[in-house]
């Protein structure tokens, strides 16, 4: 049996650059080893994560992958950094099977969406009538089932409900309403009680 | 510069496809020498992956702009990835005539 096709990473940022070079490298301790090559989705795991400052969940639904996927790719991102890092190697950026989303934007002349491949240009003027007014649009998102149906928090003293955010504990959140503590709306409720009693 | 317009007849005065794929005709317009290709979309009624089909045959005329009704989830990422600009037109009263119309203005 064939391996499961790999899912294909979402990179919202292409890097602006093709790869790091080392300087002041010793001579004699010049090495014949070739570069370490990071991966675009290796890439964008980092940026998500560090530069960004996301947390892993958060970063694998922008890459429209899984929590654990994630997480594997950003190990292997920091590996060959290290490696690059320690070694005194160079570091290419390129391959990996990914995909490119590109932000939309809309013409309030003539009423279209498009779409802006170039991301190192500037948006201008729409492409159809050449109006400059033009402002930043969001498709909703079709395909992506973790924002369709997304969990709630309930607050446990006034039934108030609130989307939940990914990555922050429903229990840390504070119900705007009576001020009390929230929980998971159709969570397992409180295991470590059933726990107790076997 | 070369556009691809999905139509839904083979002429000016046709309205925008709502869907790329399965679009009735592809009108390739070059904004430079003002010349017109109508092409006859021969795989619209196939199951499956019109979109890609579709996408292979604009591509290879190199064009750097397709504007239909909208484009699938398949194609987006593809065109994307190829640097082809898309623009969505929800109007589908909208004539083809209109949108030459709002190219050429832009030329000038």
């Amino acid at each position: 049996m064939s391996a499961r096709i790999r899912r294909p990473r979402k990179i919202l940022n292409p890097p602006s650059i093709k790869g790091f070079k080392p300087f002041g490298i010793d001579p004699e301790m010049k090495s014949s080893k070739g570069s370490v090559n990071l991966l675009f989705e290796e890439y964008e795991a980092l940026r998500l994560r560090d530069y960004d400052g996301l947390n892993h969940h958060q970063a694998s639904l922008m890459m429209n992958v899984s929590r654990p996927t994630f997480t594997r790719i950003y190990a292997a991102a920091l590996q060959k950094v290290a490696t690059a890092f320690v070694e005194g190697r160079q570091m290419t950026i390129e391959g990996g099977k990914v995909y490119f989303d590109s932000d939309w934007h809309q013409c309030n002349a003539c009423e279209c969406y498009f779409s802006h491949p170039h991301k190192q240009l500037p948006i201008e003027e729409c492409p159809l009538c050449g109006s400059k007014e033009i402002s930043e649009f969001d498709f909703p998102e079709e395909n992506n089932q973790m924002q369709n149906e997304r969990d709630k928090c309930i607050c446990s003293q006034c039934q108030y409900e609130q989307i939940h955010q990914s990555g922050v504990p429903c229990k840390e959140e504070v119900c705007p309403e009576c001020g009390h503590f929230m929980k998971r709306k159709g969570g397992p409720g409180r295991r470590g009680r059933k726990m107790k009693g076997i | 510069m070369k556009v691809a317009i999905a139509s839904t007849g083979n002429t000016l005065d046709s309205n925008i496809d709502s869907s790329f794929g399965r679009c009735a005709w592809f009108i390739i317009i070059d904004t430079e020498s003002g010349g017109m290709e109508f092409i006859p979309n021969t795989n619209r009624d196939m199951e499956e992956h019109v979109g890609r089909v579709a996408v292979e045959l604009v591509s290879l005329r190199n064009v750097s702009m397709i504007v239909s009704g909208d484009f699938g989830q398949k194609i987006k990422p593809m065109l994307d990835s190829m640097h082809i600009q898309m623009v969505v037109i929800k109007d589908s009263q909208k004539k083809i005539s209109d949108i030459v119309e709002l190219l050429n203005n832009r030329r000038k």
